[in-house]
Order: C-alpha cells, then structure tokens, then sequence
C-alpha cells in the first residue's frame, strides 16, 4: 500500500509562563491510501492537537508532515476535517453549509447543488436540505458536517471526536453509518477518539497515545473482516482487541 | 388577515346549521374566541388611545392655556394647517437629508474602524483612548465648535448627528467581529478560505445581528443629532422650528415638530427591524 499521510517526529509546545507546555513529542505516524487509523488515548494526550498538525493547520514546534511525499505547511484541499463540535454556520441551510467548499474553491452552483444532492442520500438526510441547523438534533448536524467533509472530495478525513457529543445510542448509529459511508467512498481516514470500543470497531489500526507528552505507546492493528456489522463486538476476537488496547493506555 | 377571515367565515358557515338560540351563542363565542386572538394587536391602538384621553383630561382638569399645553384636538388643527402650506415637508426634508448624511458617514467610518480595531490589538491600544475622550465630552458641548468651523450650513448638522451614532455602532460592529466562533475561522481556514472569503462568507454574517443591534440604536439617536445641530444654529429644518415655535409661543407647532420626530425615529426603527426579519430568518 502506498503511503498516503506521513508525520515524522512531529513536537508541538505550547508557549506557557512555565516555560512552555509540551502537547505532543516525537510522534510518528504513517498512513497508507484507504486506511482507517483511530488515534486513542485520555482526554488532554494531545490528539487534538495532533489532527489540526495533520490537517494543516497548526504547524508544528518541530518535525514535519508529508501528503503524497511532499511536504504540507499549512491547509491542503486534499484533507477534509470534521470536527468535535458539527461547526455548521446557522446563518446556512443545510445545503449551504454542505456546499460552503465548493464556494471556497469557486465550484459553479449547479454542479455544487447536484453533488450535495448525492452526499444528502449517502448521509440520509433527505428532506432537511433547507432547514437551518438550529431545527437539527446533534447527530444530524455531524451528519451534515461529514456531508461538508466529503464534498470536495478529498483524499484524506481527518474526524476529530465527531460523535464525542452524542449520546450513546446516537454514537453507536452513527459510527455504523459512517462505516457505510467509508466503504462507499474508501476515503483514507485518522480519527482520534476516547473510546476504545468505537476505535476497534471503525478502524483498521488503533494507535494508543499517552497523556502529556503526547507520544505513542502502542500500535494494535485490527484484522477483523469487512464490512462490519453491530454484531461484531460481542465476538471474542473483537474483545481480545479492546483488552489488548485497553492495557496499552497508561493509567 | 386572510387567515383571520377565512375563520370567522368558518365560524358564520358552521353556525347556520344551528337553531336559533344555538346561533347566537356560537357568535358569542367565537367573537371572544376572536378578540381573545387578536388582542395584542389591539394593544397599539389601545395605547394610543389611552394617551390621547389622558392628555385631554390633564388639560380640562388643569385648565391651561393652549400656550402651555395645547389640547390634542389643537395640535392635530395645527398639524392639518402646517401640512397643507407644505411648511412641515418642507423643514422635514431638511432634517430628514441631514439624518441621512450623518447615518451614512457615521456608520460608514464607525463600520471600518470598529473592523480595523476588532482585528488589530494595537491599533485598539493606540486609538481607544482618543475614542473613549471623545465620548466623555458631551455632543452638545462640541456642536458650536463645529458650527465655527464648519459654518451653519447642513455639513455641520451632518457631522454632529455622524458624531451621535459614532461610538454605539463602533462597540457593537467590533463586539460582533471578535464574537465571530473560533472554531468557524479553523473551518475557513481548512479550506483555504482567502482573506476575502472569510470576511464575506463568515464575519459579515456572524457579526450581522449586533450590526443590527447598533444600528437600531444609532437610527434613533441618529435624530437627536441632527436636532442637537439645528439647536445651536440653522435656519431650517424640525429643530430650528421648534426654535422658532417657541419664540413665538406656538406651542402647539412646537408639538407638531416633536411628534415628526418622534414619527422619524420609530419609522427607521421599524426599517431596522424589517430588515432583521429577512436577514436573521435563521434564527426563527
């Protein structure tokens, strides 16, 4: 598989009156074309900080991230990056938003509308198209977030906690639907998140990240058949998984 | 309104099928269903009303002369006269353009530098204390300075009325740039937003509802301003009738002029918030 993502050795301090905090040291990562990696570790590890380093828009204290081998220093429009909180524009229908990076890239309206028309089906919110978001529950507005994600049609998502926000139930929905939504479009994804079981279940390799400095502890590749269904983790191989990445989080 | 008929013709339709008795009590009933919709759109005139029986009771009680409080029924004698000679248009439009200038300079300048100092820390550190000094001297105080140097033509009502709305829409408009979500610029940046994109498509319109907000407020100052100017010289316009009413103790003139005013002002306020309800439909 080719090597699509690359960080090498990437540090980030944060300038602070103690003489600078360091959110993330000597990390490395590299993703193949078509990959799933999850990014897990507690809360305040740095995986924030690691996806907007990947994404472009942090640069880092030190190291340096490759796209296609070439160096990246600064927002590509190869990368697409949904975020913890949906960040819709309320001022936006639905489809405005999803259409916000077409308008960006300067896209002429009618093959913007036909292609939201499409990611509306794919992500199922079909009759919401000119709601405004505030008449959106939590997870249809991460809905249309990855709706906006995938619209231009980039290489590489980057989903930082995307469903963090949801209940349970909503989150477990939501991460089989973005499963469909993968293997139908087999984007290169890095989400980082906190929960072990959604990262096994989503992912082809779980990384493990430990707490300040951020820095990886363990890599888990997980080699359970696709497509996946809900099923699969009450099987003992899912389980062996979780312990298995669960004992590799420090604390 | 067409909702409303459509009901009561409901109502009158349903009820035909009743007996006699039956009919009137329906009437009964759905005309207090009726009133009971439409109160609050009766309120208005209610208010009005109110304030016209009051007015006119305080002058029988009191018994005043017509040059101390005139009576409505005066007032609105005089307000028919001074229409039908055109005199009232006529000082209108002279303060009217003179809101219009002061409101198109006064916004203008207070829209670019309340930009200019929402994105620019030391900008606001060199220039706030200037602002801030020209707010603790009161616009009365400095229109008969501007009337020195800019004569007493329409410029200097112009500039006192600008001065008025200045600083209410500079905290606003800088308020409302910086109040823009974080979250959105990383957004607009991920997408490789250019410096024109990010201000057309993501801080014009998340600052537009405390734009609105300063400019409610500076639409009504906006004519105490350009009266404050016309108080200190002018030969026309609705300030310097007042004036001239008061001279000659016409003060049933000097009413009309204060409810053109006050007619001014609540027009543009309404403009302000008829374009808030076709701007922030999104907010419901």
């Amino acid at each position: 598989m080719e090597i699509i993502l690359r960080a090498e050795h990437i540090s980030v301090i944060f300038p602070s009156p103690q003489g600078g905090l360091s959110a993330l040291e000597d990390f490395s990562l590299a993703v193949s074309a078509g990959e799933f990696v999850c990014v897990v570790g507690p809360s305040g590890c740095g995986k924030s900080t690691l996806l907007r380093v990947l994404g472009g828009l942090l640069p880092p204290t030190s190291g340096q991230v490759y796209l296609h081998g070439k160096a990246l220093n600064g927002p590509c429009s190869d990368i697409g990056i949904v975020f913890q909180k949906a960040n819709l524009m309320p001022w936006r229908t639905v489809v405005q938003n999803i259409i916000l990076p077409l308008e960006i890239q300067g896209l002429d309206a009618t093959e913007s509308r036909r292609r939201a028309a499409e990611l509306i089906r794919l992500v199922g919110l079909e009759g919401f198209e000119q709601s405004y978001t505030r008449e959106l529950s939590g997870g249809m507005a991460q809905r249309v977030a990855i709706a906006r994600a995938l619209i231009h049609d980039p290489q590489i998502l980057l989903l930082d906690e995307p469903f963090g926000a949801l209940d349970a139930l909503t989150r477990e929905r939501m991460n089989l639907e973005l499963l469909r939504i993968w293997e139908a479009r087999r984007q290169t994804v890095v989400m980082v998140t906190h929960n072990i079981q959604e990262a096994v279940f989503l992912s082809d390799r779980v990384i493990v990240m430990t707490t300040r400095p951020g820095r990886v502890t363990a890599e888990v590749p997980v080699r359970l058949p696709r497509p996946r269904s809900s099923d699969i983790v009450y099987s003992d191989a899912f389980s062996a998984l979780a312990w298995t990445v669960h004992e590799a989080i420090p604390g | 309104m067409i909702e409303r008929s459509d009901r009561l013709s409901a109502y009158v339709s349903a009820s035909h099928s009743f007996t006699n008795s039956g009919r009137w009590c329906v009437y009964l009933r759905s005309a207090i269903n009726f009133m009971r919709r439409q109160w609050e759109y009766l309120l208005l005139p209610l208010a009005l009303a109110l304030f016209l029986v009051l007015w006119q009771s305080i002058v029988w009680i009191g018994g005043y002369p017509p040059f101390i409080l005139p009576s409505p029924g005066r007032v609105y004698a005089k307000l028919v006269g001074v229409l039908s000679d055109g005199l009232l248009w006529w000082h209108m439009r002279i303060t009217l353009i003179e809101i219009a200038g002061g409101l198109v300079l006064g916004l203008t300048t207070a829209t670019v530098l309340g930009y200019l100092l929402a994105k620019s820390r030391w900008l606001e550190r060199l220039v706030s204390p200037y602002i801030v000094a020209s707010q603790a001297v009161p616009v009365v105080a400095l229109a008969p300075l501007l009337v020195i140097w800019f004569r007493s033509g329409q410029l200097s009502k112009v500039l006192v009325c600008a001065l008025t709305i200045f600083f209410p829409m500079l905290v606003n408009v800088m308020v409302g740039i910086r109040s823009v979500e974080p979250d959105l610029v990383d957004l607009m940046r991920s997408l490789r937003a250019t410096r024109w994109q990010m201000f057309i498509l993501l801080e014009v319109p998340s600052s537009l509802p405390m734009l609105l907000g300063g400019l409610k407020v500076s639409v009504t100052l906006s004519v105490i301003g350009a009266v404050v100017g016309e108080f200190v010289a002018a030969d026309r316009g609705l300030g310097f009738l007042i004036n001239v009413a008061r001279g000659h103790f016409d003060t049933p003139l000097m009413f009309v002029a204060l409810f053109t005013l006050v007619g001014i002002a609540l027009a543009l306020y309404l403009l302000v918030v008829i374009a808030e309800g076709v701007l922030l439909r999104w907010r419901g």
